[in-house]
């Protein structure tokens, strides 16, 4: 009787489950009249709270950008801030819409959990820092080094491989927590720190001379993060990663928050086809033409939300390194609008 | 001296000395009285209380200066962001980072409450102080209407007040943007307020002698508290969204305030059991012997022997419940620890001791709260001990 009970559960949340992933989510956030989006429980620069309680941060701003495209408004968005443990569950029960909530897109995650990721809204990747003193340049020349890391992730683990396959001497140090890590660094235990490069910025911050330690340029690992929606709505994952690529094709174009009403008025045949003056790209996502002029009208392009949350013009001020567009070196490239 | 006279009788010179007055008492011995004879009683009584006296005046000598240093003279307090707090050529000691909290004491308070509602927010403080004042002052009028209004008017009159109400014009808060202090402290009084009560009557059933009351009581109380709260909070905020559909998922603070209040209650039931059980059986039979049913047995003469003695240990249960409050963090509630986390890393005010001072504000907090729940429960102990005194 039990196992039946059981069963029967299981079958039901099944059911449910693929009711929730089948069903048009673009129109049930339109009815809803807001987009449910799940978020970081604090991370700098991504997604964290300012001292009035909005939410601000790269990841924070693709949820705004979406909203934008949808309502023509970037405030309709609910953000759910989720730990790393439940953020897919209450993706797949469809309690969120969408995750973008630095969450690196792995095999794994994208067959076997039910996912579809977009593209990729920030290349991270493992790096390191030193001490200016050092006059170290290079990942390469630290062997023999001691390097501090949190035990039991895989920084840890990528950090032994790297170590390995360039023949380096490799002297590591251990932490339970991050913020012990980090003060060990401070404190002069070792020589080196590593993490995620965009933890390196931030935490470089908390350093008590922030500007006697540089980051080096070498990562190590992969990180790829972007936004992830539930396996099996075609149309709405379309339009998700539809949103990434018009922020970047508007940086391409040189479409800005500032001169996108200019650019309506523009004869450039692909920023036409971009703010829809031209071309019907917008109604075959079940958006109005508009759909990209609204993203940029409100959030700016993707180089713009960059260097706002993260960028220059942020305390962080991250290079754009691997997240510059193509056309500068960087792995960020669009597909073409047409 | 004055108080002395030689009186003459009239039959001759016999002279005698008679006392007047009395002598004024001689102050006691400087071994009994002052500073120094209290040291000598309190401090220095032992070769072993002098080591430790001394051991410990060296340890204080130790710690508090730098603390103080840290937390006063090298502290910032004023400041708009991390420039204020970080080191620079003339300021080469950074203590604690106040301006960080000054700039974020609305945020560590109201979460995400939108800034324009944030004033019901105050008025629910207000009206829980009140509540809490006019049910624990054991001299305050008219008790009776205080306990209607703590348990039936506060909550209902705090519900619509945090979550709004369109009829009455208040725009609906969502409970997403329900943070910092003010989540604490309604997960804390919902587990308070709910524990207790639900507590007794699980403790009652355990005891019972109906078979389903007590087979009940005590498969819930022993699974309960046979798995940690985190589990608990986990399950309901993960499991659960998978097994019910869309449009009847629970509220995810609510889900929150439901386990840890069922969780607290199964460690309050044990607690009020002790209480039960270490009183005499000759207590049950008297009560039976007057006449009285179970209701007014337990009502009149049981429970509140019962209370009276598990009193340290439900104050012990709701400090531990008080603390508990931070695991709802593991589902995504913003409480007051998280809002100091979630602002100690934001880039704006990183310096080296932003995280220290962050923490230092919660533990003041907690503190606070705590050590305002025992002491009052010791005022209480006393004044029931007076009884036991006789």
């Amino acid at each position: 009787m039990k196992k039946l009970l059981v069963t029967a559960a299981l079958a039901a949340a099944a059911a449910f489950a693929a009711s929730a992933a089948s069903a048009q989510t673009l129109n049930t956030v339109k009815q809803k009249g807001q987009l449910s989006c799940g978020s970081n429980t604090g991370l700098a620069g991504f997604g964290q709270p300012d001292a009035q309680g909005n939410w601000t941060g790269l990841d924070v701003e693709y949820c705004r950008a979406v909203a934008a495209a949808i309502f023509n408004d970037p405030t309709k968005v609910k953000f759910v801030p989720l730990s790393a443990k439940d953020r897919f569950t209450a993706l797949q029960s469809g309690e969120v819409d969408i995750l973008v909530r630095n969450t690196t897109w792995t095999i794994s995650r994208d067959t076997s959990l039910g996912l579809e990721f977009g593209p990729v809204n920030y290349y991270d990747g493992q790096g390191f820092m030193v001490r200016k003193s050092l006059k170290v340049t290079s990942a390469k020349e630290l062997s023999g080094a001691s390097v501090c890391v949190q035990q039991g992730t895989t920084t840890e683990l990528n950090l032994a491989d790297y170590f390995r396959a360039n023949k380096l001497e490799l002297k590591s140090v251990t932490f339970a927590t991050s913020d012990e890590t980090i003060k060990a660094y401070d404190a002069g235990r070792c020589d080196a720190f590593t993490t995620d490069a965009s933890g390196l910025y931030s935490e470089r911050l908390r350093l008590a001379n922030a500007n006697d330690h540089i980051v080096l340029p070498e990562i190590i690992s992969k990180e790829p993060l972007g936004p992830s929606v539930r396996h099996g709505d075609n149309q709405w994952w379309d339009l998700v990663k539809w949103t990434h690529y018009a922020l970047l094709t508007a940086e391409e174009l040189g479409v800005t928050k500032e001169n996108v009403d200019q650019m309506l008025k523009s004869d450039n045949p692909d920023v036409k086809r971009l703010l829809g003056t031209e071309g019907k790209f917008g109604e075959a996502m079940g958006l109005t033409n508009d759909w990209a002029y609204r993203i940029v009208k409100h959030m700016g392009n993707y180089g713009e939300m960059f260097e706002r949350t993260v960028g220059q013009g942020s305390p962080l001020k991250i290079a754009r390194g691997q997240n510059a567009l193509w056309s500068k070196g960087g792995l960020q490239y669009a597909p073409p609008i047409r | 001296m004055s108080t002395l006279e030689i009186s003459e009788t009239a039959s001759g010179r016999e002279a005698s000395f008679v006392r007047r007055e009395m002598r004024a008492a001689e102050p006691a011995p400087s071994s009994e009285v002052g500073a120094v004879a209290w040291m000598r009683q309190n401090l220095f009584t032992g070769p072993v209380n002098t080591l430790l006296t001394i051991a410990l005046v060296l340890l204080a000598a130790w710690v508090l200066p730098p603390l103080f240093r840290f937390l006063v003279t090298d502290a910032v307090w004023t400041g708009a962001n991390r420039e204020a707090c970080i080191y620079t050529a003339e300021r080469t000691a950074v203590g604690a980072c106040w301006a960080f909290v000054r700039d974020r004491v609305a945020f560590f308070t109201y979460g995400f409450y939108p800034l324009a509602e944030r004033w019901r927010v105050d008025v629910f403080f207000v009206l829980l102080i009140i509540g809490v004042a006019w049910l624990l002052n054991l001299r305050a009028p008219r008790r009776d209407l205080g306990a209607i209004y703590g348990f039936v008017i506060l909550p209902i009159v705090s519900f619509i007040l945090l979550s709004g109400s369109k009829t009455l014009g208040l725009p609906v808060v969502p409970t997403n943007l329900w943070g910092g202090m003010m989540v604490s402290i309604v997960v804390a009084s919902v587990g308070i307020v709910v524990s207790l009560p639900l507590g007794i009557v699980l403790a009652l059933g355990r005891r019972s002698s109906m078979p389903a009351a007590k087979l009940f009581s005590v498969i819930f109380i022993e699974f309960v508290r046979g798995v940690p709260l985190i589990t608990v909070l986990f399950m309901a905020s993960v499991m659960l969204p998978l097994f019910v559909p869309d449009y009847m998922q629970p509220d995810k603070l609510l889900r929150a305030l439901v386990g840890i209040a069922l969780f607290a209650s199964a460690y309050m039931a044990e607690v009020v059991r002790a209480g039960l059980q270490a009183l005499p059986k000759g207590q049950y039979e008297g009560a039976m012997s007057l006449g009285l049913g179970w209701f007014q047995m337990m009502r009149l003469i049981i429970l509140p022997q019962a209370l009276k003695i598990t009193i340290p240990n439900i104050v012990n249960t709701y400090i531990g419940l008080f603390k508990d409050t931070t695991l709802v963090v593991i589902v995504g509630i913003f409480d007051f620890l998280k809002a100091i986390e979630a602002a100690r890393i934001d880039p704006t005010w990183a310096a080296p001791t932003v995280s220290t001072t962050g923490y230092i504000y919660a533990a003041v907090f907690y503190f606070i709260c705590c050590y305002a729940m025992s002491a009052y429960a010791r005022a209480v102990e006393a004044r029931l001990a007076v009884a036991d005194k006789r």
